[in-house]
């Protein structure tokens, strides 16, 4: 039995921890805007369910005075807690401490808690707040980066990794987010960049500030860097929770069972798409008219909005879905989209999510920014990671499906398990327009009335060819349904896939072209 | 909160709003995105336009209006990254217009020099 003096010891030193950076520097967080450390842990984890370790951890930097400073926790809370009550590992950087900087102690309390959810098969959150490397530890802080990195790629396909960015996050520090498979920023409060400001405007001439450079919107619209954006810190807890409620707590687990229910009937999957192909819609109401309850959780909703990625449950199970998105950019496939689904896809295949796919494109966007930005390379990621699946996959053509764009959008030739197609989708090397152009090139420059003879024969060529029956006459289509009775077939599908087994010829690891 | 609250405050400000893009021949009408409408139009590089490939600041400038120079004569130098690049002459030409003092500090694409 402790005495009552040790006890009342350790109680005071965990106080002391608890402070952090102590009152003055917890005001300033307060006033950017932004929750403690402690609060923002306490906040997305279920109540009462956080255990702290490492409380005590002290650092051993002697250089440059810091022997004489003490950083509660050094820095950064770790442990573990239940999300709707299932375990997870988290980390939180302190930034009251000393700005949250990086220290090997603070690297290594969040490297251990990394081994734990490696080995224990859970999650693993990590909240960052941190102006970077401890420049006083030198060395140090950089080896305790490179150690963070290499466990984020070992648990990478393992254990679902989600980044928080809440403060900043620069330099180095921007990789270990990186190497995580989701990462959730916060308007105004997340920044990430690799230089700032301050540098870019010194060497390069250029005056951007902080929020233009690497702020939430810009992560969340213009680089793809972030996969969710929220106007608080509150709401992004609640897509960490609802995003959550989608996974697998591992590679070897399996989603929870949610309830099942009808899809809504405001979202009457009949009346959707127009008739003429180039009308646009959005895709995600006929994702919504398939699921249960019509419940669809987007991810990377505002960055390459030309294709459509996410998470929806039928029958109860998770469902990943990737679908062309003719609303923008008539849905083509470019160098962001193609990258954006690629690694999706990836991700559902290393966590035996199945994957539906909807498709209706044009093909790809034309253009010389978009062949010297190497929309050869990006489109191929979509290619290799569709053939690389082994996950159920079962793709619907809603109405185009062109040239390389068909073969890549989860065909048939790259293991589909099952292409249904609509009546009125069209199977082609290109669209009737393009193609009239090319085949009857004779035929309409010498016609007496070229406009009158090329739709003619535009015409001709859509009854012949732009149909889903010649691809279904190779069986390449499997069948060909009515749109109402998508759901079901869908359902059919996937239970019928429930024990899907196919391998992969024996290899250390593919080269996909990242 | 109520689910509602929830939708209103996702919804953009404003609907973008539908546009034309031609593809294959056909023109759809769809929404186009920021990033597409900033993108750059490929223009062929006119060798006798002569610009900074950097942002710097002029530290000397060796030629004069009128001069003829050969291709690989150096015309100026430009300071970036604490480094003194020295700017070519990517033709052999006649120096039609310098558009830029020593001294001067410039941005990336700013003109330098037009050849002839």
């Amino acid at each position: 039995m402790s005495s009552d003096k040790k006890v009342q010891e350790l109680q005071k030193r965990r106080e002391e921890v608890q402070q952090g950076g102590g009152e003055q520097a917890i005001q300033k967080q307060v006033a950017m805007g932004k929750m403690t450390a402690r609060e923002r842990i306490i906040k997305l984890l279920d109540e009462g369910s956080f255990n702290e370790y490492d409380m005590f951890v002290e650092h051993e930097a002697r250089d440059f005075g810091m022997d004489r400073k003490k950083l509660h926790g050094d820095g950064v809370i770790t442990g573990t807690g239940t999300i709707g009550g299932r375990p997870v590992c988290i980390f939180a950087q302190d930034f009251t401490v000393a700005g949250g900087s990086l220290g090997f102690m603070h690297a290594r309390k969040i490297t251990k808690i990394m081994d734990h959810s490696l080995k224990m098969r859970m999650p693993l959150i990590g909240i960052n707040d941190s102006g970077g490397a401890r420049i006083q530890e030198g060395v140090n802080s950089l080896a305790g980066y490179g150690e963070i990195f290499f466990r984020n790629t070992l648990a990478s396909g393992v254990i679902p990794q989600i980044s928080v960015i809440l403060g900043p996050c620069a330099g180095g520090a921007v990789y270990s987010p990186a190497l995580t498979d989701f990462v959730f920023v916060v308007d105004n409060i997340s920044k990430m960049f690799i230089t700032g400001p301050e540098v870019i405007k010194t060497v390069l001439g250029e005056d951007i500030s902080m929020e233009e450079l690497g702020g939430a919107r810009v992560h969340s619209e213009i680089t793809g860097n972030a996969h969710f954006f929220s106007e608080s810190e509150d709401e992004c807890f609640d897509q960490i929770k609802s995003l959550l409620s989608y996974l697998p707590w591992s590679n070897t687990d399996v989603p929870e069972q949610k309830k099942i229910a009808q899809p809504l009937e405001e979202y009457n999957i009949s009346e959707i798409v127009p008739g003429d192909k180039r009308q646009p819609y959005d895709v995600r109401s006929i994702i919504r008219a398939v699921t249960d309850g019509s419940d669809f959780f987007e991810i990377q909703e505002n960055w390459a909005a030309n294709i459509v990625i996410g998470f929806g449950t039928m029958n109860g199970r998770t469902v990943g879905f990737v679908a062309n998105q003719p609303l923008v950019l008539a849905g083509v496939l470019d160098v962001d989209s193609s990258d954006k689904a690629g690694r999706f896809i990836r991700y559902c295949d290393a966590f035996n999510i199945p994957i539906v796919t909807f498709v209706d494109l044009p093909g790809y966007l034309p253009g010389a920014d978009q062949e010297h930005a190497g929309v050869i390379r990006h489109g191929a990621k979509v290619l290799y990671a569709y053939s690389e699946a082994t996950v159920p996959k079962i793709t619907l053509i809603l109405r185009k499906a062109y040239g390389g764009g068909y073969i890549a959008m989860n065909s048939r030739h790259l293991r589909a398990d099952f292409v249904f197609a609509w009546p009125d989708a069209e199977v082609a090397v290109m669209g009737p327009e393009g193609a009239a152009n090319i085949i009857f090139r004779k035929e309409i420059a010498s016609a007496e009335d070229p406009d009158l003879m090329r739709e003619q024969k535009v015409k001709e060529y859509k009854e012949k060819f732009a149909n889903p029956y010649v691809a279904a006459a190779k069986g390449y289509i499997d069948s060909v349904i009515e749109p109402w009775e998508t759901r079901k077939s869908l359902l059919h599908a996937l239970e019928v896939s429930g024990e899907k087994s196919v391998g992969m010829p024996a290899k250390k690891h593919g080269i996909p072209p990242f | 909160m109520s689910n509602k609250d929830k939708t209103s405050k996702k919804e953009p400000l404003q609907e973008p709003p539908l546009e034309k893009l031609e593809i294959g021949n056909a023109v759809y009408t769809t929404r186009l995105t920021s990033k597409f409408r900033n993108r750059l139009n490929w223009e062929r590089p006119d060798e006798r336009i002569v610009t900074a490939v950097i942002p710097g600041k002029i530290q000397r400038i060796m030629v004069k209006e009128g001069d003829e120079v050969k291709a690989g004569t150096p015309m100026l130098i430009l300071e970036a990254m604490k480094m003194r690049n020295e700017v070519l002459a990517p033709i052999g030409g006649v120096i039609r217009k310098i558009n830029v003092s020593e001294g001067d500090q410039v941005p990336k694409f700013h003109l330098l020099v037009e050849l002839d």
